[in-house]
């Protein structure tokens, strides 16, 4: 917003108070954020939150792409789960085109949809407890966020931007060996969780740090437009994958959990216990995996195997025709919103009936999180602000777009 | 599976909650309805809009309580040249309802419904940001993603996508 502007966009009030100016460089604040404080002593008695430094127009370069080459744009957007951006996108679109998507590929897309939420969760709290002085748990947690790129790696060719869920189901078929891989990590990851526990949970100074700080209460947080962990952290019960469920998450049996204190300590318990939820739906995922094909049968939309692209006549036609031409959506619109490791990620795409979206918006539940910021931190001292921010666990790539 | 044509007669979706309450409140305010792919628009007249979100987020029965988002599409050349687009979600009844406002081309202005919903505050900015609508009665309206000396609104149909500025 102000980057360029010399005019600071706080004044500050009383002779005592005076203006700090915290990032966008500042390395508790997860990414390109600033926050303006107004500060009497150690004291906040304003704070301001400015965006935009990572603002690259998304929106405006999906308007000139074909449906298809949109997908890789959606991984950028929120670096740390880029297949829960993926879903959303593939899961708006094929709701325009009205498209049935075989069992084999919902269900495996809950599975990654799952693991990324453990990587998510995973570089959350390491950075988290980092930022709060605890050094041990973040090097635990980048342990097995390797072990989670190295999956997705295995199934996509990619660690971070995957891109492997397609409209109309998955990129590829998963290797051999790769459930067994994803068994081996599911069996180990509950030992670890009670590693990080026993370093954080019952710590003293975690307590200390984090218990009754940036504490917010349910009505504020929903006004506030919260979602996810940081509105179940104030004691509302509501996940979009059990409430509205979509890609068969109404198919598996999972705790939302909530904590009804509203502070940091409340919110680090909600996404903890997330991170056990995450791996028993893994489980879930892998014992009832069913078999058959991982693409829709809709020839005009999905990409022909590569073989019968070869080999048949009417699958190379029907592959070229979407490489130059994409394939055009029913005119309408829809919204789609997934449950993100952050909240509520919504996908609003308008069709004109072109091969191009004419419109494509992403609700980004860090941008409405982040809304929470001043209520959480006035009055409080600056030590808390860390934490706080830490707790609302934004992405600005999300939050910019 | 085919799609099935989506419903736009007012008398067939009456019975839903939102605009069961609206057409209570002022059958003029609701300029239209479309029931497409399970998902209910209703088109709101334009100076209703602030009176029509508060009364549905304090409706008894279905509370639609929470401001998923605001955004807006722009509609160029055509006029009404700007559809603003609310997107609102009952946490009880579990039901969504989306909110369209058409504004005209020339000079866009619209009430602010942060008084209803703090959580608009952001998301007014945006579109007045990257769309050019101004709110009245929004606290702080600045632009949040581009620099404050930009001149345009970036995501216009009419804003150039190449070519030096």
């Amino acid at each position: 917003m102000a980057h360029l502007s010399s005019i600071p966009q706080l004044e500050p009030g009383q002779d005592r108070t005076m203006i700090l100016n915290m990032g966008p460089q500042h390395p508790s604040t997860h990414g390109v954020l600033r926050v303006i404080l107004e500060i009497d002593g150690e004291t906040i008695i304003r704070i301001m939150p400015d965006i935009g430094y990572l603002h690259t127009g998304i929106e405006k370069t999906c308007e000139a792409k074909f449906y298809q080459q949109v997908v890789p744009l959606t991984d950028r957007i929120d670096y740390l789960c880029p297949l829960t951006n993926n879903l959303c996108y593939c899961l708006a679109v094929e709701k325009l085109l009205g498209l049935e998507i075989p069992p084999k590929a919902q269900w495996m897309r809950v599975l990654l949809n799952e693991l990324t939420r453990i990587n998510s969760h995973l570089v959350w709290l390491g950075t988290h407890a980092l930022d709060i002085g605890a050094m041990t748990v973040f090097l635990y947690c980048f342990r097995e966020r390797e072990d989670i790129l190295r999956l997705f790696e295995a199934v996509s060719g990619q660690r971070m931007m995957t891109s492997y869920f397609r409209i109309g189901g998955l990129a590829l078929p998963p290797p051999l060996d790769f459930f067994d891989r994803v068994r081996n990590f599911a069996n180990r990851f509950p030992s670890k969780v009670d590693e990080y526990e026993d370093l954080l949970t019952g710590n003293p100074i975690w307590t200390m740090r984090t218990k009754g700080v940036a504490k917010i209460s349910a009505e504020h947080a929903m006004a506030l437009g919260a979602s996810g962990p940081t509105l179940r952290g104030s004691g509302v019960d509501f996940d979009l994958r059990r409430d509205m469920p979509y890609s068969s998450y109404d198919k598996f049996k999972f705790k939302v959990p909530v904590a009804q204190d509203g502070d940091v300590f409340a919110r680090y318990m909600c996404r903890v216990q997330e991170l056990r939820e995450s791996i028993a739906i893994v489980q879930q995922a892998l014992d009832g995996m069913p078999s058959g094909p991982i693409k829709a049968d809709a020839p005009k939309v999905v990409l022909p195997d590569r073989e019968k692209m070869k080999t048949q006549m009417e699958a190379m036609i029907y592959h070229f025709k979407i490489i130059t031409e994409g394939f055009s959506d029913p005119e309408g619109e829809v919204y789609q919103a997934v449950e993100s490791p952050r909240g509520e990620m919504g996908y609003y795409v308008v069709s004109d009936g072109t091969a191009k979206p004419y419109r494509v918006h992403m609700r980004s539940a860090c941008l409405a999180n982040l809304q929470l910021l001043p209520a959480m931190c006035e009055g409080r001292l600056i030590a808390d602000v860390v934490a706080a921010i830490g707790s609302i666990d934004i992405v600005l790539g999300e939050i910019d777009r | 599976m085919p799609l099935a044509p989506p419903i736009t007669d007012i008398e067939q979706l009456k019975a839903h909650p939102a605009i069961a309450r609206l057409l209570n409140w002022n059958p003029s305010a609701v300029q239209g309805v479309k029931f497409d792919r399970d998902e209910m628009s209703i088109y709101v007249e334009r100076s209703a809009i602030r009176e029509a979100c508060s009364l549905l987020r304090d409706d008894a029965t279905c509370p639609f309580n929470f401001l998923s988002d605001v955004t807006c599409v722009d509609l160029y050349p055509s006029e009404p040249r700007f559809e603003v687009i609310y997107h609102l979600l009952s946490i009880s009844q579990k039901e969504r309802v989306r909110l369209k406002v058409r504004l005209a081309g020339d000079a866009p202005t619209l009430e602010s419904i942060t008084s209803v919903w703090p959580a608009a505050n952001f998301f007014e900015r945006e579109v007045f940001d990257l769309f050019g609508i101004r709110f009245t009665g929004h606290p702080f309206l600045r632009r949040i993603q581009m620099p404050e000396n930009w001149e345009g609104h970036p995501l216009r149909k009419d804003y150039p996508v190449e070519g030096y500025r």
